[in-house]
């Protein structure tokens, strides 16, 4: 592969992938350490009547309509399951199974009805996610980095996958001791005013945002593995939150960078001459990086008490 | 449209389309009986990994059906895949919740989704197989009705009659573990045991559901109708029938409406049929029901006011809450100079009364009165056995005399 095609072809979609995994893990640590894992699972698949929702309402594609549908979907999703894990008294689990696979439906519905015209998406990519085809075929080797013409032609998501992050780390650096309280004691942090459901809701907001972004690119149901499985990896490697951090944007790099490769190319090895697709690989790599964590992870054992 | 879906729903459209919508009623019968137990035991979730873990497998044999046969689309084989690849995400969710200090869900949901992305990865291959071979395949994602074989939709029913039998065998033993575990573990049976052959029929009805709801929403299949029948009523074994109609009722309508809406997926079909007797449920069921919640709550407000309105009367306390004010009108208690009729004052001296016999049961049997405060709205009359309120009214009186 020549260096023209490489950053044509196989740069933006490893970009993508690294900040779309780098964002997730980040938060899906947080999620981890609150027993909340399973609500980036809730998320992502609410996500999508959100979009869909947005687009039949306002008829535009903007990155900023769907944004806002995806954020709508997410707050009305966390206030249905709260409304019924109180009043039908059952576990959060259940609760959140009801609204996102019904939601889901509802946003596959309206996909399948609106006709997938307008909107550049479709069932297939909604569930497999559909990283390859994001190509910067505007750049005609490394200079292209620094031409603005070029520049303008990127695809969209690796941006808007920038911006996610960017906000990610500022709230995570603004945020630090409010969130590190109300993850470890929630009953503390609210006796000393740090308002754990507050920060609660804005940890939500910015999963269902890196959700919305991480969307067209890797699909509802993968984006699931980002949050959930570099997080997990470094939970078996650490005690500390901070290396928890460190350990988790590695492994979603890792995990994102060999994926990518070995679907784009992997298959070429074995002597097939198709690639295969790069989402799953990213989420099948980060599964076996967590396989090996549970195998030789220092900090692997059954937690005591 | 309309006549076509009524025609469906009242078998009149034809033996293929009866087959299916009845075979999806029986598969939703037997998902709400099982869902229901999972439900109790906590683990509603666990159908979303078993779910998500059959793609693999489903790809795996499906490619493998192709290379013997020239022809991936044998139903039986496809399920006996599923099952596998399922069986294996079941087992890994129980190593990694149990022997690494990992959670349950946080494994669900790895689970889940490493194995939908290896599944992913597998539908990948299979798109580069010369088209004609791949048909069929994708609408297992979601479900397809509409392109379901007679002797499919058959094998469906049969299972799920097999399943529903399954759960009425094991009932008694699914019903103690649900209720007291450890009561159960006392009485000999073994939950460990019990919650795994719960997994196992939870997979079962998944792996049955995959042609009809899809890979995606099978998760849905089981929890709905479950949760749903959770707002009716308290007792289990009732608990169980509700759920089983629910699921079989939303299982038909989505089928027979996917008989007329052949381009819309079947899975997303009856789970949003599921959803709305869902959401009847919970805004109307009797028990637990949001609209009797609110009933209830505004009628407990309104009885406080009376009574706190009528004891500031009987201490001749001038009343300034509108809401105490409006209801003591009503009710005839006071004239609307805010005076009380001679039967506002007679109700204010029964409240008094009734005031010092709740202060006489808090003060002398502090415990029964400490578990019955949340009838502390109701008068003790309603709450105490004729002989209990006959003491306490003996010795209010000799405690008042001098």
């Amino acid at each position: 592969m020549t260096h023209e095609e490489f950053v044509q072809l196989s740069l933006t979609p490893l970009l993508i992938g690294c900040l779309a995994s780098v964002s997730c893990a980040l938060l899906g640590s947080f999620l981890l350490l609150r027993r909340q894992s399973l609500m980036g699972d809730a998320i992502s698949h609410v996500v999508l009547p959100g979009i869909v929702g947005a687009f039949l309402l306002t008829g535009a594609t903007s990155a900023l309509a769907m944004m806002g549908g995806a954020l709508a979907a997410a707050l009305v999703a966390v206030g249905l399951i709260e409304t019924i894990r109180r009043f039908g008294r059952v576990e959060p689990g259940a609760a959140m199974g009801v609204v996102f696979t019904s939601l889901f439906a509802v946003g596959v519905l309206w996909l399948e009805r609106s006709g997938a015209s307008g909107i550049h998406l479709d069932v297939e990519h909604v569930l497999y996610g559909n990283l390859e085809s994001m190509v910067w075929l505007a750049a005609d080797g490394w200079p292209a980095l620094w031409d603005p013409a070029a520049l303008e032609l990127l695809p969209p998501q690796l941006p808007r996958l920038a911006g996610v992050l960017a906000i990610v780390l500022v709230f995570l650096a603004l945020g630090w001791r409010t969130l590190v309280v109300a993850t470890f004691d929630a009953d503390f942090a609210s006796s000393i005013g740090a308002r754990p459901g507050a920060t609660g809701i804005v940890l939500l907001i910015l999963v269902a945002a890196s959700t919305v972004a991480a969307f067209e690119a890797v699909g509802a149901i993968i984006v699931v593995a980002m949050f959930i499985c570099p997080a997990a990896t470094a939970r078996l490697l650490t005690d500390r939150l901070l290396p928890q951090l460190l350990w988790s944007t590695l492994c979603a790099v890792v995990a994102a960078v060999s994926g990518y490769l070995l679907a784009a190319h992997g298959p070429f090895w074995l002597g097939y001459d198709a690639s295969v697709s790069a989402a799953g690989m990213i989420a099948v790599m980060s599964g076996l990086l967590l396989a090996a964590a549970c195998l030789w992870g220092p900090h692997r054992g059954a937690a005591q008490g | 449209m309309l006549s076509a879906f009524v025609d469906a729903l009242v078998l009149g459209a034809g033996y293929n389309t009866t087959v299916v919508t009845l075979g999806a009623a029986l598969l939703g019968a037997a998902a709400g009986a099982i869902g229901a137990y999972v439900l109790l035991r906590r683990r509603s979730l666990l159908s979303d990994a078993v779910g998500h873990a059959t793609l693999p497998g489903l790809a795996l044999a499906f490619i493998l059906l192709v290379a013997l046969t020239g022809d991936g689309r044998w139903m039986p084989g496809l399920m006996a895949g599923a099952a596998l690849s399922a069986a294996l995400g079941l087992a890994t969710v129980e190593a990694l919740a149990h022997r690494t200090r990992l959670k349950e869900d946080a494994a669900i949901g790895i689970v889940l989704s490493v194995f939908f992305g290896a599944g992913v990865v597998l539908m990948t291959i299979l798109q580069s197989l010369p088209t004609g071979r791949q048909a069929g395949i994708s609408t297992y994602l979601l479900g397809s009705a509409a392109s379901m074989l007679r002797s499919e939709a058959e094998l469906i029913a049969v299972l799920s009659a097999v399943l529903a039998l399954a759960v009425f065998l094991f009932r008694r033993r699914l019903t103690l573990v649900c209720f007291d575990a450890s009561h159960a573990a006392v009485s000999g049976i073994s939950v460990r045991a019990t919650d795994m052959l719960l997994s196992i029929m939870l997979l079962a009805v998944v792996v049955t559901s995959l042609k009809v709801v899809g890979v995606v929403l099978s998760v849905a299949l089981p929890i709905l109708p479950a949760v749903a029948s959770r707002f009716w009523t308290d007792r289990l074994d009732s608990m169980v029938l509700i759920s089983m109609v629910l699921g079989a009722t939303g299982a038909y309508a989505g089928a027979a409406l996917s008989s007329v809406a052949p381009g819309l997926p079947t899975g997303a079909l009856i789970v949003l049929a599921l959803f709305l007797l869902f959401l009847f449920s919970l805004l109307l069921a009797p028990r637990r029901g949001l609209l009797a919640s609110l009933l209830r709550h505004h009628a407990l407000r309104l009885r406080i006011h009376q009574r706190q309105g009528l004891l500031a009367l009987a201490r001749g306390e001038p009343i300034y809450d509108g809401l105490t004010l409006r209801v003591l009108r009503r009710a005839g208690l006071i004239r609307r100079d805010g005076v009380a009729t001679a039967r506002g004052v007679e109700a204010a001296e029964a409240t008094v009364a009734e005031e010092r016999l709740w202060g006489a049961y808090q003060r002398w049997y502090p415990a029964e009165a400490a578990a019955a405060m949340p009838e502390r709205a109701r008068p003790l009359n309603e709450l105490l056995p004729p002989d209990m309120l006959e003491e306490l009214t003996h010795r209010l009186a000799r405690q008042e005399e001098p």
